[in-house]
């Protein structure tokens, strides 16, 4: 769980950031989701929900997302309420819960809305749900295939969240790597530069694996035992940005 | 010629259509919830579908560089069944939505009971929620229908200048241009208007508050219509600056009652907190 310091600086960051209008929207819509709740009229919205989902066009595209996590986090939203909001988000809105659960919600408990924004081609909301708490809560399993999407949709690694971490020694996400590489490979296609980066990591030397891996996994040793060098083949640096339409994954 | 589409179902296109679409000049859409050819017979299947208009095509759209927005109602066919009614309930949490620039489409098919609850109970949300409606005139029995439709806003709380009354024709557009609303065109390729047609409609008329759209959908219809009646505007003798204002002022103008239309697609949701997430693993 990130600690509340960095909601203060994301706070005075944004404040910085937005003009006089905004800035006053803003305090008047935290100070809104910082009262007690429970006086909404019968039937009705909270005010505080209905200015989560005003909030990209009060404090602008870019700065949505800062904006509504600290709404999250000036009601103190518990699982309960962000899987309510994320069920019934744009997909700004759910973007903004899948960034605010490392700082809202201690315990696993809504690994499921993560697992949900993998199983979309939205690459905002897989960038979204590779963040801090994908990072901490996601099993092995589904955390290798989330780095997958990733290089399959053209979500850079860097929104990885920990990924250093993770793929050091992980034999296993080493071999998954490979074997794309090589499907890309044979089909004539470049192999994503990312795919690289992330081998390299796995390739790292091992410390005592942190990881929780489901029983029966095999575990890891040093991943180049499994990727021999030389069985991936070079990054292409001719590689296209294949900037339209490259969520294909069906 | 910058181009907006203001009534376009692109859930039932494919992206070869973006392509052409971003090719031909299109950069913002608007895509009005309605009928999707089957009929519905539970909400939750609405609010999948609304729920794809505010998320998935969106994003969709993005990757060609096009700006989408929607509008969200229940369409009036479909407000003949009461197992649908109850999305009714459910709309002004979604008219709350940053993406929403309209209710729409609303209006009469058959003109029935039905139908009258509906157009009057949305036409309130819409004043309610600050938000502008589209407002589709039918396909059988148009002149009564858009009378009916005048007399119905006449009595709601939203202004009749803050509605779009679409797939007018050579019978209705006078009436409609009279009651002070805004005027919108669908150019199909058999039915509602032709390229030709809609200029000589707007030699006679002029090109105020008037809006053409392609209204393409999963029936014979042509998402490049609209850049179809620039070129023939331009045929005719019409100016750039008049062509600009019927396929991009007027759009923007309408949709911008609502104070949500936000057309900076490049910047959208490029990055948060340092974190790229540009496609292409740049």
């Amino acid at each position: 769980m990130t600690s509340t310091p960095g909601i203060a600086t994301l706070r005075a960051g944004l404040e910085s950031a937005l003009d006089e209008g905004a800035r006053s929207w803003l305090d008047q819509a935290l100070s809104e989701a910082a009262a007690p709740q429970g006086e909404a009229a019968q039937g009705a919205l909270p005010v505080w929900e209905l200015r989560f989902a005003q909030a990209g066009r009060r404090c602008g595209t870019r700065h949505a997302d800062d904006a509504r996590l600290l709404l999250l986090h000036a009601a103190r939203a518990d699982a309960a309420a962000l899987t309510r909001l994320y069920e019934q988000g744009t997909a700004a809105e759910r973007r903004a819960v899948l960034h605010a659960l490392a700082h809202l919600v201690p315990g696993p408990e809504a690994v499921g809305l993560v697992q949900d924004a993998l199983r979309t081609n939205d690459t905002s909301l897989v960038a979204a749900a590779v963040g801090p708490y994908g990072a901490e809560h996601l099993d092995a399993h589904d955390w290798r295939h989330a780095v997958l999407k990733c290089l399959f949709t053209g979500v850079s690694v860097d929104a990885v969240a920990a990924l250093a971490d993770r793929a050091r020694g992980d034999a296993e996400l080493a071999r998954m790597l490979g074997d794309y590489a090589r499907e890309r490979t044979a089909a004539g296609r470049p192999v994503p530069g990312d795919l690289h980066r992330v081998l390299t990591l796995t390739q790292c030397a091992t410390e005592p694996p942190a990881d929780t891996e489901p029983a029966g996994t095999a575990s890891a040793g040093p991943a180049s035992a499994e990727v021999p060098a030389g069985t991936v083949p070079a990054q292409d640096p001719a590689e296209p940005a294949s900037a339209a339409a490259s969520p294909q994954e069906n | 010629m910058r181009i907006f589409d203001p009534h376009i179902h692109m859930t039932s296109r494919t992206t070869d259509d973006y392509e052409a679409m971003y090719a031909a000049g299109v950069r913002a859409v608007v895509e009005p919830a309605f009928w999707l050819g089957q009929p519905r017979t539970s909400p939750s299947s609405f609010y999948d579908y609304f729920d794809s208009l505010l998320g998935w095509e969106p994003f969709r759209a993005a990757q060609y560089g096009i700006a989408h927005h929607c509008t969200i109602a229940l369409n009036p066919k479909e407000a003949n069944d009461p197992r649908c009614t109850p999305v009714l309930d459910q709309l002004p949490r979604y008219l709350m939505k940053d993406n929403v620039v309209a209710v729409g489409e609303i209006g009469y098919d058959s003109m029935t009971p039905a139908e009258d609850a509906a157009l009057s109970a949305q036409l309130q949300m819409a004043a309610d929620a600050e938000l502008p409606a589209l407002v589709h005139t039918p396909h059988r029995d148009k002149l009564a229908g858009l009378h009916r439709t005048i007399d119905v806003v006449r009595e709601s709380a939203l202004p009749l200048d803050r509605v779009l009354l679409d797939h007018l024709n050579e019978t209705t557009v006078k009436d409609a241009k009279e009651a002070g609303c805004w005027l919108g065109f669908s150019v199909y390729p058999d039915t509602k208007m032709d390229e030709d047609r809609m200029v000589a409609i707007l030699k006679e008329y002029g090109a105020e508050k008037v809006l053409v759209n392609s209204a393409a959908d999963w029936g014979r219809s042509d998402p490049l219509k609209t850049r179809k009646v620039g070129d023939a505007m331009l045929a005719a003798g019409f100016t750039d600056d008049e062509v600009d204002q019927v396929l991009w002022r007027n759009p923007v103008a309408f949709y911008g009652l609502s104070g949500r239309l936000d057309l900076d697609v490049a910047d959208t949701d490029a990055t948060h907190e340092g974190n790229s997430i540009l496609r292409g693993g740049e």
